[in-house]
């Protein structure tokens, strides 16, 4: 009986650490594709709450979950527009825009959270889910990796396809060199504002995106300051990932499992406060860096803005 | 300008120029802020309106809360005192080229710990000087804490982005663990800490309720702005901060100086956390984060990491907080627009700068 308890318990543990590691991912990934063009996105987690509220607005009206991950992409690329034309065009301060973006959208989400929903707190239903044949059937691991809604899968191929981006294609070239040379790259011709555009565009959809999941099928509803760090979370995924997408899903899933522990403990009626297990992911990677910390390998331009001609 | 004076230029003509000059400048300084913060509450009330509520009704209570009523002005100058600290905290990381984004951690655990010793020492010895003890304590405690990035930065070149904000991530929690598991006070029901008797809080000034904990941050940012820009020491900080490889080059030992940075830094933001515990609050209650710290860095970065005009943009953050709460609870709107106002007015304000900065450039060319 026991047995079965923990086979049971352990699996869905696992399930909850992959929807909980997916918006980190999403935001971890879109953060990256920033960084490597140069550009410091600190307004990420503006980003993912438009993508919440709007992801969320979005499926509850239209009754589509795919719908809704569409208004939630849109809404993290109109934050990173602002972004890209105040910071990328004109090149203001990117701490400044970035944290600006990030406080005056918890304020207008939860605003129009406050006007919209605050009364009914409506919920979506449950997320449907694709079960992938004869791998589900896995016991333990099959329940908890197999069993997700598409756009789970198809997150964890987008690492793949960006490694593939960054190393064989001439954008991903591109984007490296805006990040670390961009008088370089101006001189072989290429508009480096667009090129960073491009990359801070892709940041808001893909913080959209991760913002709509946690709000769709994360939670099933929208509350104020749901993200609750989670752009800041993907901040330091990508800066500890190096530049490489596949350690942004590493280092997700290892945030996704002790933010999944919390609420097992909860659930399981352990007594201990969830602020001690909320800490593990940041100890564990502290310790790590205390470890093994070498020079970061940032790109040198990092948030700089490029001005042609300037020194 | 320079044309009309040119042709005059004795010794009494220059002065008279240049004071006209600072003038002109003072006068333009006071546009270029007020201008953009008058655009801000356009554009913020085009928001008021969206949602049903008349926004010259709300600014009125915000004006009214947060600058011209008695109470209001004396809440607005208390809440100033720990925003002053943390400003002054970031004036020096910031000068330095060091990113200390950790100030909300650092402030949280500040303010645990003299919420944690300040009850007791008030009983074993006089009051001044518990209180004394219960800064140097949460000092102390937040540069520890800022100790792990600082080494990190300064002997591994690990980035301190990523480790400040982990480590206000980990502050924040081990704050809430130390309130509800160490420092619990066993006489209340909610989880908080002991609460400090009002008397023997920081004494209020003179016969309102503004706390003297502002005079501290006021000395504290000034102290802070003359050092950096008036001594050695602080045009060491300033060289790190400009180029780190010229610094080494000129023989500073920029490791050792990269651990003070931090250390002052955070030193300030436990300071922030005590003053705001010692002087107002008396307590910490179980999951209170006030987020100070990521409304004050814009506002640090738009006063050009000056001491003076970092306070004039504490006062305009704190006259908005104050004010938009009390408008808020008034006309049923969430207090949430708050933040709405201050992103608006940050980014407004970061336009302006821009504006002004290509317009001089054109003049020029």
């Amino acid at each position: 009986m026991t047995g079965l308890f923990s086979e049971v318990f352990l699996s869905a543990l696992l399930f909850g650490a992959v929807t909980a590691a997916i918006p980190l991912l999403l935001a971890g990934l879109g953060e990256q594709m920033s960084e490597k063009a140069g550009v410091l996105n600190i307004g990420i987690e503006g980003m993912m709450l438009a993508g919440a509220y709007l992801g969320f607005v979005g499926a509850f009206y239209s009754g589509s979950l795919w719908l809704g991950f569409l208004t939630g992409a849109a809404g993290g690329v109109a934050v990173a527009m602002i972004m890209a034309l105040l910071c990328v065009r004109i090149g203001l301060n990117q701490i400044v825009i970035g944290i600006a973006l990030t406080l005056g959208l918890e304020g207008l989400t939860a605003l129009l959270h406050h006007f919209q929903f605050s009364r009914s707190y409506p919920r979506l239903p449950a997320a449907e889910a694709t079960v992938i044949p004869l791998l589900s059937d896995i016991p333990v691991i099959g329940p908890a990796f197999f069993k997700h809604h598409l756009i789970v899968y198809l997150a964890v191929a987008l690492v793949f396809a960006m490694g593939y981006l960054y190393r064989r294609t001439q954008l991903g070239l591109n984007l490296q060199a805006a990040g670390d040379k961009p008088a370089a790259l101006d001189v072989a011709g290429i508009d480096v504002i667009r090129t960073r555009t491009i990359a801070v565009l892709t940041t808001g959809a893909l913080a959209g995106l991760g913002g709509a999941y946690l709000a769709n099928v994360g939670a099933g509803l929208f509350i104020p300051f749901i993200t609750n760090g989670a752009g800041f979370l993907g901040i330091v995924l990508a800066m500890l990932a190096r530049g490489r997408p596949v350690w942004v899903l590493f280092g997700a899933l290892l945030f996704g499992v002790c933010l999944s522990l919390t609420t097992a403990m909860q659930v399981a009626g352990i007594n201990i406060p969830t602020d001690v297990i909320q800490m593990l992911p940041f100890l564990a990677v502290m310790i790590m860096l205390v470890l093994f910390g070498r020079r970061a390998s940032l790109p040198a331009a990092l948030g700089i803005p490029y001005e042609r001609g300037a020194r | 300008m320079s044309i009309d004076t040119a042709p005059t230029a004795s010794a009494t003509a220059l002065d008279a120029t240049s004071g006209t000059a600072t003038r002109r400048d003072i006068l333009h300084r006071l546009l270029m802020t007020l201008g953009p913060i008058l655009i801000a509450l356009i554009i913020a009330g085009f928001i008021l309106l969206a949602v049903g509520v008349d926004p010259l009704a709300y600014y009125g209570f915000v004006l009214e809360k947060g600058l011209f009523s008695p109470l209001g002005i004396q809440q607005t100058l208390t809440r100033m005192a720990p925003l002053l600290f943390l400003a002054a905290g970031l004036i020096v990381a910031f000068r330095a080229g060091m990113w200390n984004l950790g100030g909300d951690g650092q402030f949280l655990l500040g303010a645990v710990t003299a919420a944690a010793s300040a009850p007791v020492l008030v009983q074993i010895m006089p009051s001044w000087l518990a209180l004394t003890f219960s800064f140097l304590i949460a000092m102390a405690v937040a540069m520890i804490w800022s100790l792990i990035p600082a080494l990190l930065r300064a002997y591994q070149g690990v980035n301190e982005i990523i480790t400040t904000l982990m480590m206000t991530f980990l502050g924040t929690s081990l704050a809430n663990v130390l309130v509800k598991l160490m420092f619990r006070d066993p006489s209340t029901t909610v989880p908080q800490t002991r609460t400090l008797p009002v008397e023997d809080r920081l004494p209020r000034l003179f016969e309102t309720t503004i706390t003297s904990g502002l005079l501290l941050g006021l000395a504290a940012i000034i102290i802070v702005h003359l050092v950096m820009t008036r001594t050695a020491f602080g045009l060491k900080l300033r060289i790190v901060g400009a180029n780190p490889r010229a610094a080494v080059h000129a023989g500073l030992g920029v490791s050792g100086l990269t651990v003070t940075v931090f250390a002052i830094s955070a030193g300030l933001a436990g300071l922030a956390g005590a003053v705001d515990i010692i002087g107002v609050q008396g307590n910490v209650r179980a999951d209170w984060n006030p987020a100070y710290g990521l409304a004050v860095i814009p506002a640090v970065f738009l006063a050009r990491m000056n001491g003076f005009a970092a306070i004039g943009f504490v006062f305009l953050l704190s006259v908005l907080s104050i004010g938009g709460e009390s408008a808020a609870r008034r006309l049923g709107v969430p207090n949430h627009f708050t933040l709405v106002l201050v992103s608006i007015v940050l980014i407004v304000l970061a336009l302006a700068e821009y504006v002004d900065h290509r317009y001089n450039q054109s003049r020029k060319a």
